[in-house]
């Protein structure tokens, strides 16, 4: 099989994995490439997705075991040199326990789980992962977890959106970021965050589930097909 | 249950505390030759439990339909299959887990999901569906509520971490469930057809595995105590018999178990579920004509100090029994050791049809596999027909009574019902899209509609059962179960392929009971006939009675079917214009309905009567009118007839829409016309250009149909010469019914 290979890392507990997978398979000119906790090494892929799921079981904190599996390191060194890192759900709390992004994802406000379909807004098209977007677009992401309460002081919130680096934020239909339209208490709505460089972008909403018709969207296609195109 | 000890004398007190007949005793010293030592009282009193050997329910059971070329696998393995073309087959069952739920919420439900996902991907299957059928008392009880809660966040918790979407199922709320709730799962798994396992302990010499987590004391007796009583006042004191549930170990187990079976590194799988260790190997190997040998000692343990009769009898999480040849051991190591499961060789697969249990090489336990799996009990009994149904077949209200009644009130009253409400709080708690395969969740249509991912079909699914409808006229009941389950299906489009059930009923030792149980079976089993659809798994909970009575009696019917091509699927939407169709007579049986019982707050009548041949036609002519995007939704008209439906199909139009209802000229008003529960009925909507095509098709199908009203642009709800209310009013009581009460109303536990 030919193609740019993306790395997908499988914790155990990692349960979207092969949604992942599937998305960039769909991508023409990606090949997915299973990246296993236990490994030392990327094997030479370009870029790498951490997937949603609950890894380590979630015990203790949700990633704070993963972020001390062998491969973390691996993918924290790979993210500093630049090269594209995408977290969703708890690949984003991953990202954050592992330092790569700044912030922390608590307990959702309601403190149950939630699983809706969830407008987007892209705040930012500066990232490898939102350039085929148009700025301010809405976009449709089903969003499924407990722990998607995004939070950080005050200086690092504004520092964010100074930088424009709030990536994606929950919003309403009419594309306003609403107390409503936040499903979890998120500080400012914000749904997904990018690092200073713009190459690790982290999110709770799964682009990797809207990559179809059939299954309600596909503006998760354009996610996949930047990080392809950073990646090659 | 006191700690046991091996050489705990056998008395007839003891054997009475085990659940055992005194007449059941004289036949296990008869089949041993011998009294039975004190742990294999134990395993005998697991293995010939209602729950383990369904010495009511078998012999009715019977009656069930179970062959078809569709079928794969029937009854008899941890699940059944039915195929679905392009080489794959899916994997199916449903299993209650009722008591545990009862006495602790959390637990129970989360272990019920476990159970029931082990059960589908032990042969090979990989999960890719849940569906939960769930009973409670009336939700304004502060204890039900506390249960409901933890039931939700249970099942939640569980299949959301294991990363298996739950997609549909169903909720009534009745006092008849207060003391007693019901929580049943479906798990749906794909295969492919040559990747089927099979739980079978063959070949002699071949090693015996205990895989995943270690034994502890947690589940002892928790099939014959917990699942076969009623449950007591001390019955919450049972609590050590409810397992813990850990959806981590059971996602690396269902890894580790896929991977096993994929790559050919076991002879046979069987999950430890009910009655653990002793009802896996013994059945494992009733299944091959094998014995086998274990030693308990091998076992890893979570605590110091059990008995073999602990060991053995233990109902801990997340383990899995593993049958392999010598040449296969390095490859089963491997995997365990990949998903950092434990993995230890217990026993042998031998060829003396003995089941023989050793601890550190001393003989404990010796029964004949046959003794414990083949020669358990099998009651039948002649009942007659209980006096109470002739009781509230006569309690009918007066006419007059039912005049009186405010339709429009009423249908406020039913849409803020929990029961018919919106059920949006459960299922947003329950991850319903991971592995993207869902294409109509929990919300919108009756059915849920999963793309088969490597072929171009759909899976249809649905689970139903209508307790208060058994209760009243137990034959009807169980065949209305199936016909609702089969209307479900035709309105994504689906055709039956196949069924499994969960039979809740009262103690069967009790005649009224036993008498519900039998009709009911028989009623499921004509239903599936007519629809083509052979129950290929399926599970009997008895004994679900508390000190407030017996449950209505309630099976649950889960239904799988097939949609081709799922380019044909609804596309859902309506515009104003469009045509609302009904298929079907128009109602007028009130009886053992939701007005009576939610309005009046009165069970009376019997059920609607059942016409299969009609079902069948109705349900042949809605799916093509679905397929063919004749029709761009369809839903069947059940609780609440056609008023509800009518508001429900509403819901689902675009925001400014409203609908209008044109309702038959009826003596006594339109109660009947509303509000009535005949079978075989649905509401379509029909946009205005396709309406000639409806009713050339609807003309030649000898089917009974009437353009029952349109969508409008006016966002209100119209019964035309009733009265009307705008929409938003109806579908707000409708949408916050049940989270109103949940978000500012306090629990008890």
């Amino acid at each position: 099989m030919s193609g740019v290979p993306i790395g997908i890392v499988r914790f155990p507990g990692t349960n979207c994995d092969q949604d992942v997978f599937d998305a960039v398979a769909a991508i023409d000119g990606a090949r997915p490439v299973w990246l296993w906790h236990k490994e030392t090494a990327l094997g030479g892929v370009r870029g790498i997705v951490l997937a949603g799921g609950f890894a380590y079981g979630d015990y203790l904190r949700a990633g704070a075991i993963a972020r001390f599996s062998p491969i973390m390191d691996r993918v924290i060194a790979f993210a500093r040199s630049g090269g594209p890192v995408l977290g969703i759900c708890n690949g984003f709390q991953i990202l954050t326990e592992a330092g790569l992004l700044p912030g922390a994802l608590m307990r959702n406000a309601g403190l149950s789980f939630v699983c809706r379909e969830q407008w987007l807004r892209v705040d930012s098209t500066d990232t490898p992962f939102t350039r085929h977007f148009r700025p301010r677009q809405l976009v449709r992401f089903p969003v499924a977890h407990g722990e998607g309460n995004y939070v950080a002081d005050d200086e690092t919130l504004d520092r964010l959106e100074g930088e424009g680096r709030v990536v994606f934020r929950y919003v309403d239909e009419a594309g306003e970021a609403t107390p409503l339209a936040n499903p979890n208490g998120s500080a400012r709505n914000i749904a997904g965050i990018a690092d200073e460089r713009g190459n690790v972008v982290g999110l709770m909403p799964h682009p990797d589930r809207a990559m179809s018709l059939l299954v309600g969207s596909q503006d998760g296609r354009e996610v996949f097909r930047g990080l392809l195109e950073a990646a090659a | 249950m006191t700690v046991a000890l091996r050489d705990t004398p056998v008395t007839p007190d003891v054997v009475a505390a085990h659940g055992i007949r005194a007449d059941e005793y004289d036949r296990i010293v008869e089949l041993l030759g011998r009294e039975p030592n004190f742990t294999e009282l134990g395993v005998f009193s697991l293995m010939w439990s209602e729950h383990c050997g369904y010495k009511y329910s078998r012999a009715l059971l019977s009656e069930f339909p179970s062959t078809g070329p569709q079928v794969v696998q029937g009854p008899g393995e941890n699940a059944g299959a039915v195929d679905v073309g392009h080489g794959f087959a899916v994997v199916f069952k449903m299993e209650s887990h009722n008591h545990p739920s009862a006495v602790e919420p959390y637990q129970g439900a989360a272990t019920g999901v476990g159970g029931i996902l082990r059960d589908v991907f032990t042969m090979g299957a990989r999960p890719i569906a849940m569906l939960d059928s769930l009973r409670f008392g009336a939700l304004d009880d502060p204890h039900v509520r506390y249960l409901f809660r933890h039931v939700v966040r249970g099942v939640g918790d569980y299949g959301n971490c294991v990363g298996v979407p739950t997609v549909g199922g169903e909720i009534v709320f009745d006092d008849a469930y207060a003391g007693n709730p019901l929580v049943n799962a479906m798990c749906l798994g794909l295969i492919r057809h040559e990747d089927l396992m099979r739980a079978s302990a063959a070949g002699p010499g071949n090693a015996v595995y205990v895989l995943g987590a270690s034994t502890g004391r947690d589940g002892i007796h928790g099939a014959s105590k917990l699942a076969s009583t009623e449950l007591s006042a001390d019955t919450v004191e049972s609590r050590p018999t409810v397992q813990i549930g850990d959806p981590f170990t059971e996602k690396l187990l269902l890894e580790a178990t896929l991977e096993l079976i994929e790559s050919g590194a076991a002879v046979g799988v069987q999950d430890m579920g009910a009655a653990g260790l002793t009802s896996s190997s013994s059945e494992m190997a009733a299944r091959a004509g094998t014995g086998i040998e274990i030693d308990v000692a091998l076992v890893p343990r979570r605590e110091p100090g059990m008995t073999p009769y602990e060991v053995l009898l233990s109902e801990s999480q997340e383990r899995m029994l593993v049958v392999a040849r010598p040449d296969q051991e390095p490859a089963l190591m491997a995997i365990a050791e990949k998903w950092d499961l434990p993995c230890t060789r217990i026993g042998i697969v031998t060829d003396d049809d003995l089941w023989r249990v050793l601890e550190d090489g001393e003989e404990v336990c010796r029964i004949p596999v046959a003794a414990l799996v083949d020669e358990v009990p099998r009651y039948v009994r002649e009942v007659q027909e209980p006096s109470y149904l002739a009781e509230v077949h006569g309690s009918m209200p007066d006419p007059d009574e039912i005049a009186r009644i405010d339709p429009l009130a009423a249908l406020e009253g039913l849409l803020s019902a929990p029961t018919i409400a919106s059920k949006r709080w459960v299922w947003e708690q329950y991850d319903h899209h991971v592995q993207t395969n869902t294409i109509l969740g929990p919300g919108p249509a009756g059915a849920a509609l999963l793309s088969i991912k490597g072929t171009p079909g759909a899976l249809g699914v649905s689970t139903d059962g209508n307790g208060r409808y058994v209760y009243c006229d137990p034959r009807r009941g169980g065949a209305l179960a199936v016909a609702e389950a089969a209307r479900n299906l035709a309105t994504v489009g689906a055709r039956p392929l196949g069924v499994t059930d969960c039979l809740n009923f009262g103690n069967p030792e009790k005649d009224a009971v036993y008498f519900q149980f039998a009709e009911a079976v028989r009623g499921i089993a004509e239903a599936c006939r007519a629809f083509d659809a052979p129950v290929v798994s399926g599970n009997v909970s008895f004994y679900n009675e508390s000190p407030k009575g017996a449950i209505y009696p309630t099976p649950t019917i889960g239904m799988v079917g097939l949609l081709e091509d799922v380019e044909a699927r609804p596309r859902g939407g309506g515009s104003p214009g469009d045509s609302l169709i009904l298929i079907g007579r128009d109602g007028a049986h009130l009886g053992a309905g939701s007005l009576l019982a939610e309005v009046l707050g009165i069970v009376a009548g019997r059920a609607p009567a059942v016409d299969l041949d009609a079902e069948r036609r109705h349900a042949e002519i809605v799916r093509e009118l679905v397929r063919g995007g004749v029709a761009v939704s369809a839903q069947d008209v059940s609780d609440g007839g056609l008023a509800v439906t009518a508001a429900e199909t509403c819901f689902g139009l675009p925001a400014a829409c409203g609908i209008e209802i044109e309702l038959p000229e009826a003596e006594g008003g339109p109660h009947g016309a509303m509000f009535g529960e005949d079978g075989a009925r649905y509401l379509l909507v029909v946009p205005a250009e396709r309406r000639d095509l409806a009713r050339q098709r609807l003309d030649s199908g000898a089917v009974p149909w009437r353009e029952a009203g349109r969508v409008t642009s006016d966002g209100r709800i119209r019964f035309r010469d009733v009265g009307e209310r705008p929409r938003e009013e109806l579908e707000r009581r409708w949408r916050n019914a049940i989270s109103d009460r949940m978000e500012t109303m306090e629990d008890e536990r």
